[in-house]
């Protein structure tokens, strides 16, 4: 399966556009990184490809059919901030059942702590909470995973640990990553191919 | 030791919470933290973001919250601080670069909070002053009339260096002031503090991004569930064999250019009795699941673990 975007142009303001004619082609057996820098819009087109903006120009499809938006959407993002996508009122087990509930052999995977589902958002640090964000999108329906900036604020060891699990799950399930990172050297390890958001963007 | 700037000795923080109706908890966030900063010398606080570093650069200027209790000295000079001592020096001895624009006034112009609340008569070789210093850190003068939200990141980062450095500090606690910054903006910052250090100023650098430790400290601390556990030197980074604490080896082989390699285990949420890496240390034995390592001094590298007390006795 391929997904695809295709001459995506956005503006926040009129006449001065952030993407042009900007596509993308990912395959879902592999991790497109891309790199560029902040402000760049890197961030805004990770949120065009996954619904989250929808009066963009252009297409995204999934092997060139457009995207049914009433079900569950099949391309999940996954962000920087955990704790600002989670309900602050919501305990963690009805955070990540919202999507689904992953088997307990996932959540190990993921190194989860059942005494965590008991607790609020924010008792507990960004890398706990990050782990419970990847998990809750990867929703068996989730084809596709836009990963932006997803341990650019974790520490070294977790960034590891996170990255692995990810990759190792999306490989035996056949779900492609579009990884956002301006870390070039995370990127060198964890993508099959590398872009660079200022070559794609035809501004 | 003499030319100590500042020394911090076994501080702790702790912030009482209410949990339910009137029950209170008590949250420790940092514990027995011991570090010093000599003259001329960048000294890196690593951790991981949401550790509570940043209180630590709050508790030297005694911004604490008022639910925050902080035990144990902050010495600056061979002098102990209290909180009316802090107060004085803050502002003029010892300055904070902030982490974020939001520690700015957004409703006044970036000139008028640099110079800070001056007497009339002063008012003006402050501004001469604020204009030298703008100029040496690559500010245009019209910055100075600018409100905090129409800077940029990277001006953002410069304007509150600069206004950290109005007074001529001693010691500068730099709290997170990478983040967010593009390659080019963070390298200006790393030049930015090693400058400062030449000058002869001591900086307290708080972070999360080890490259920014390992490019600009002397010595980085690395803090970890609320301790740090080893004080090594920079260039001992380069090497995992003159790294002492196993978390700290696997901190650095966990980087994407060493390797990437996987360690599991998470740091412990709630206070635990034994050493804070137990669980998930590879050489841990039966002393460090009930008792707690001090930080002690090993050939001039501070390290926290049962293994090196050992070789000590």
């Amino acid at each position: 399966m391929y997904l695809n975007a295709n001459n995506i142009s956005y503006a926040y303001k009129k006449n001065k556009p952030i993407l042009k004619n900007l596509s993308i082609s990912i395959p879902d057996n592999k991790v497109i990184g891309l790199m560029g820098d902040s402000g760049s819009g890197k961030s805004t087109l990770c949120k065009v490809i996954s619904g989250y903006i929808k009066n963009y120009t252009g297409t995204v499809t999934l092997d060139n059919n457009l995207i049914e938006t009433k079900d569950f959407y099949p391309i999940q993002l996954i962000f920087q901030h955990p704790e600002k996508t989670m309900n602050p009122k919501w305990k963690m087990h009805k955070v990540l059942s919202e999507s689904w509930n992953p088997p307990q052999e996932l959540m190990d995977t993921f190194g989860l702590k059942d005494n965590w589902l008991g607790r609020w958002p924010n008792e507990l640090s960004g890398g706990e909470l990050q782990r419970f964000s990847i998990l809750r999108a990867l929703n068996p329906k989730t084809k596709f995973i836009i990963a932006d900036e997803i341990s650019t604020m974790l520490d070294a060891v977790t960034q590891v640990q996170i990255w692995d699990a990810l990759l190792d799950y999306c490989k035996q399930n056949k779900i492609g990553i579009l990884a956002v990172s301006h870390d070039k050297e995370l990127l060198e390890v964890i993508a099959d191919d590398i872009l660079l958001f200022n070559e794609i963007n035809k501004l | 030791m003499e030319n100590d700037l500042l020394t911090v000795q076994n501080v702790s923080i702790s912030f009482t919470q209410y949990v339910q109706g009137l029950q209170q908890h008590i949250l420790k966030v940092i514990s027995d933290l011991s570090l010093s900063v000599k003259e001329g010398e960048v000294v890196a606080i690593l951790g991981s973001s949401g550790s509570g570093k940043s209180l630590l650069a709050h508790a030297i200027l005694g911004i604490l919250p008022e639910n925050g209790q902080c035990d144990g000295t902050i010495s600056f000079k061979g002098e102990v601080l209290t909180q009316e001592k802090k107060e004085e020096l803050r502002g003029e001895h010892i300055c904070l670069i902030p982490q974020s624009v939001n520690f700015l006034d957004p409703l006044m112009k970036v000139r008028e909070q640099a110079i800070g609340d001056v007497k009339d008569e002063e008012k003006e070789k402050a501004l001469k002053h604020q204009k030298e210093i703008f100029e040496k850190y690559g500010l245009a003068e019209e910055v100075g009339d600018m409100y905090p939200f129409e800077l940029s990141g990277g001006m953002a980062r410069k304007v509150l260096l600069s206004t950290a450095l109005l007074s001529d500090p001693e010691l500068v606690v730099a709290d997170e002031p990478t983040p967010g910054l593009d390659q080019a903006s963070v390298n200006e910052t790393i030049n930015d503090i090693k400058r400062l250090a030449q000058e002869g100023k001591g900086v307290l650098l708080i972070t999360h991004e080890i490259d920014v430790a390992l490019k600009t400290a002397d010595r980085i601390a690395i803090f970890y569930s609320g301790y740090v556990i080893e004080i090594n030197k920079a260039e001992n980074f380069n090497d995992v064999n003159k790294l002492l604490h196993p978390y700290t080896k696997s901190l650095i082989e966990a980087l994407p250019r060493n390797g990437f390699k996987l360690t599991s285990g998470v740091q412990p949420l709630e206070e635990v009795d034994g050493c804070p890496y137990f669980e998930n240390c590879p050489i841990r034995s039966d002393i460090c699941q009930n008792n707690k390592p001090d930080l002690i001094d090993h050939n001039g590298i501070m390290i926290r673990c049962h293994n090196f007390d050992k070789e000590v006795n």
